[in-house]
């Protein structure tokens, strides 16, 4: 998201509230981790309190994606697997904006799996939050990319063969310069991560773990207190999160393993090198208008 | 430095209206930079020009031709038949041979050229053109600069104006080594100066045109015009991933964007191509996406969502041979379905054909225009033929034709609503206030006038309506179809794109042995124009050329959309998929086909 960019003025257009961020009550099934996802935003813009018109909340296709809906933003519900590229593309045409995306474990890791591994390596500023239930729900309970081996599924009904997507080994070989995890049931958490990666200038992405009671009940009660597990934050007094491969070792640790940021990095953003290339090419053709760039160009083919 | 001027010699001198030269050697020999001197040289003399060219699929190296046709008067085909072949290799004189008409020059590369003893049809020049090239450099090239040899001799066989080939060269080569240019300017001397006069025993010149006062010409190729009407349309943002032959439309934009504030992405892919044009649509700056056969072919759910969430957008087909990875390398329409029909679900767009390489920047500019308008995706579909070819047309009239891009950001009221049945959307880009706090909403669901899902069967039936009428709307404000020639009689000649300046010339010859024939090239192909059934109904045929196939009915793509749609059986196809553009004769002989000639001798 944007830290770089002017933002007009806010105050003539109120402070933001939940009430105000609020839009169609949500469709997902009582008791969905994905409720407490969407409060925690509400909360995050809160707190960030950016000038209304100029957040974006987007989406792919999932459960998960039909957050745009929930929230009083300008708001775009894509289709499956491409709400990278499509966010990247608000990204980049205006930087006065403030990209959020949402979506899936189906969405980011398998359909949308390469757009991921682009959006990290070209580093466009914008916050992407995946909420990963190891199941697609939508459709009705068949096997996602993090479903574990042995999980029972309507396309795996005697256990799933296929070794999981390692989400956080894979969002931080894409290059995303702000990666982190955190869990749907752990409310200040999330909230702290969403924050830190909004005010990230660059590509920053989350892990929520949020889990799916129709279909995948229980599946991350390792990793909430309530439910006997344990939810252990990382330490970055001992965890130097500018430390690649301290975090690939991090990525590796067992289920539920550490919820926190693993990695982050200053790198310039794609938004920055393409606006200081207009900077230096505006300067170097004497800033020309429009129609003088192209005549000269029509000239030349004379 | 020999003169410029050819002294006074006894050969004759012919006078002629155009010439047909095919060049024809390697992809590596520089053929193509002959081609585009002789394209840009023709651009500034008041003659009209047309290249044709083929370049093989492999990486490097391999046959490749490039075919100029000058001259005086409207030039509208890259012609049918060679007057001229120079062939740098026994390969190139084997396979084009036949393209030279009888009494055609044949001039080539004796070094590597052997005609047949027994070939009495042609004009026989054998010049050693790879030795003297090595010796006029100094003898440390390897053949490097024979193409500018053979320049010389085309410059001095045609007395073409030297001091403009001169001009050419150095703003071309200027810009490196001193020792270039003086190498390109030694090659042509040497050239230039070969006693052509021992072999060929005539000159030719083209005969003067008035130069009239009109606007100055410029030369390029289809996907430069095409990419400058883009720019002249307002386009500052796209995405795009490498495909031939669309390919060099997305690196111009990427160098060309940046000096106007905007900016081209190489996407990972296609889908993601696509999505990102969405995405700078959406959020206020109309975007470009394009690619060729199977490309586009990826982006379809994309565009889907396009036409459903009502985001303007330019999408480029270059089309080239499919199915499949097909002819990469060739020319075909087999697009257009495609282009009309290819996502799922009722998906009303705008499609339109550019005719020649002029057109691709005037129809570029409309899609911008159209697309914004009616905030629909607008493809433009042009082809590999028109992709590469250079033709000189008028400098565009920059001062009425450019668009400035403007961001609409402007408060809305407070009963805004994104897809509001009573009007056409206007989408409220992000950061757009809307009063009253609340914020519209893009999806490709079906919705209700605020964006917000609706699966009410009735919302549905109007949202459908909504997106149908918009298209039917630009029907209704389209200008009136031209139809060239007779606008009664034996046969109207129809086509789409590419096929406008092949046909264009059949129907000129046709009149002029006595003929009632109209010509109608249909630019806008979805919507199609109102007026064409009255048009139609004025002859007693109705011949439709397309490059693709005749289908599992008889009928090529846009045949069966006309037959479809006015149920007029006098409407009748002629295609072919050779991968080359249509010749005068295989269009004559199309018309024979269905409405002989009265005189029964042809």
């Amino acid at each position: 998201m944007s830290t770089a960019s002017p933002t007009p003025p806010k105050a003539e257009r109120g402070v933001l509230t939940k009430k105000g961020l609020q839009a169609d009550h949500p469709t997902w099934c009582p008791g969905c981790g994905d409720f407490a996802v969407l409060a925690a935003y509400y909360k995050t813009l809160e707190k960030l309190d950016l000038p209304q018109q100029n957040i974006v909340t987007l989406a792919g296709i999932g459960c998960s994606s039909r957050f745009p809906y929930f929230v009083n933003t300008h708001g775009g519900h894509f289709i499956h697997g491409r709400s990278l590229p499509f966010a990247s593309g608000v990204s980049l045409g205006r930087d006065d904006l403030h990209v959020f995306v949402f979506g899936g474990d189906g969405d980011g890791f398998s359909i949308g799996g390469n757009h991921l591994d682009h959006a990290g390596r070209k580093n466009f500023r914008m916050t992407y939050v995946i909420m990963d239930n190891f199941v697609y729900g939508l459709t009705k309970k068949q096997t996602s990319p993090t479903s574990p081996q042995g999980f029972k599924s309507k396309t795996d009904p005697w256990g799933v063969f296929d070794r999981p997507t390692n989400p956080m080994r894979k969002l931080l070989s894409s290059g995303a310069t702000f990666v982190a995890r955190t869990h749907a049931t752990q409310i200040k958490h999330m909230m702290e991560m969403y924050e830190r990666a909004a005010k990230h200038d660059g590509f920053s992405v989350i892990e929520v773990l949020s889990e799916c009671v129709e279909f995948n009940k229980g599946a991350f009660d390792a990793g909430n207190p309530r439910k006997g597990g344990a939810f252990e934050i990382i330490d970055e007094a001992v965890h130097d999160v500018t430390d690649m491969a301290a975090a690939l070792a991090l990525a590796e640790e067992p289920w539920p393993g550490k919820f926190g940021v693993y990695y982050q990095s200053v790198e310039p953003t794609k938004n920055k090198l393409e606006s200081d290339l207009v900077q230096a090419t505006r300067e170097k053709v004497g800033h020309r208008s429009d129609k003088e760039l192209l005549s000269k160009t029509f000239a030349s083919m004379r | 430095m020999p003169q410029d001027t050819v002294n006074p010699i006894p050969a004759r001198e012919e006078l002629i209206r155009d010439a047909v030269i095919r060049l024809a050697g390697n992809s590596q020999d520089g053929i193509q930079s002959i081609g585009g001197f002789l394209a840009r040289l023709a651009g500034r003399s008041a003659q009209e020009v047309m290249t044709y060219m083929t370049i093989p699929a492999t990486i490097s190296g391999g046959p490749s031709i490039f075919q100029v046709r000058m001259g005086t008067g409207e030039v509208l085909s890259a012609g049918d038949e060679a007057d001229f072949l120079l062939a740098f290799y026994q390969h190139s004189y084997d396979n084009h041979i036949g393209f030279l008409k009888e009494g055609g020059v044949l001039l080539y590369d004796s070094d590597h050229v052997k005609p047949e003893d027994s070939e009495h049809r042609f004009v026989l020049v054998g010049v050693p053109i790879s030795a003297l090239t090595v010796e006029a450099l100094g003898g440390s090239s390897r053949e490097k600069g024979k193409n500018l040899f053979a320049l010389g001799l085309l410059a001095r066989i045609f007395k073409l104006d030297v001091a403009k080939l001169r001009a050419i060269f150095k703003e071309r080569f200027g810009g490196k080594s001193e020792d270039v240019l003086r190498n390109v300017n030694l090659a042509f001397d040497a050239g230039f100066s070969y006693p052509i006069d021992n072999v060929l025993d005539r000159y030719f010149s083209f005969q003067a045109e008035e130069q009239g006062d009109g606007p100055q010409q410029v030369t390029m190729d289809g996907n430069t015009a095409l990419t400058l009407g883009l720019i002249a349309g307002g386009v500052r943002h796209g995405a795009g991933y490498p495909i031939t032959p669309w390919s060099t439309i997305m690196e111009m934009l990427r160098q060309q964007l940046p000096q106007y504030g905007g900016v081209f992405v190489q996407a990972e892919d296609e889908l993601a191509a696509v999505s990102m044009a969405i995405g700078f649509s959406y959020a206020g700056r109309l975007a470009v996406t394009g690619s060729s056969g199977p490309g586009i072919s990826l982006k379809m759910e994309a565009l889907g969502w396009a036409t459903m969430a009502e985001i303007p957008l330019v999408v480029v087909n270059i089309q080239r041979g499919g199915p499949s990875t097909g002819l990469p390398t060739n020319v075909e329409q087999s697009d257009l379905l495609q282009a009309i029909h290819g996502s799922h679900g009722d998906c009303p767009r705008v499609v339109l054909a550019a005719e020649n390489v002029e057109d691709c920047f005037y129809i570029a500019r409309e899609a911008c225009e159209l697309a914004r308008k009616y905030s629909v995706p607008v493809f433009v579909l042009s082809d590999m033929s028109l992709a590469s070819r250079i033709e000189a047309f008028d400098e565009p009239d920059l001062d009425t034709l450019m668009v400035e891009p403007t961001l609409d950001t402007e408060d809305r009221p407070e009963n805004f609503k994104p897809y509001d049945l009573e009007r056409i959307t206007r989408h409220a880009p992000p950061g757009s206030w809307v009063e009253g706090g609340v914020f519209p909403q893009v999806t490709g669901l079906e919705h209700d006038e605020s964006g917000h899902p609706s699966a009410n069967p009735q919302m549905h039936a109007k949202m459908m309506k909504k997106r149908r009428a918009k298209i039917q709307q630009i029907a209704a404000e389209l200008p009136a179809s031209q139809v060239f020639g007779d606008t009664e009689g034996e046969v109207l000649v129809v086509g789409w794109g590419s096929t406008w300046g092949p046909i264009r010339e059949t129907v000129i010859r046709e009149r002029d042995r006595g003929r009632k024939i109209g010509h109608l090239q249909i630019r806008y192909i979805n919507p199609l124009p109102n007026d064409l059934e009255g048009i139609f109904a004025r002859f007693d045929k109705v011949l439709v050329v397309e490059m693709n196939d005749e289908g599992l009915y008889g009928y090529g793509q846009l045949a069966m959309l006309l037959r479809a749609r006015y149920c007029n059986p006098a409407i009748r196809s002629l295609n072919k998929t050779d991968g080359l553009t249509f010749k005068i004769k295989e269009i004559m002989q199309g018309i024979e086909a269905i409405s002989p000639f009265p005189t029964a001798t042809l």
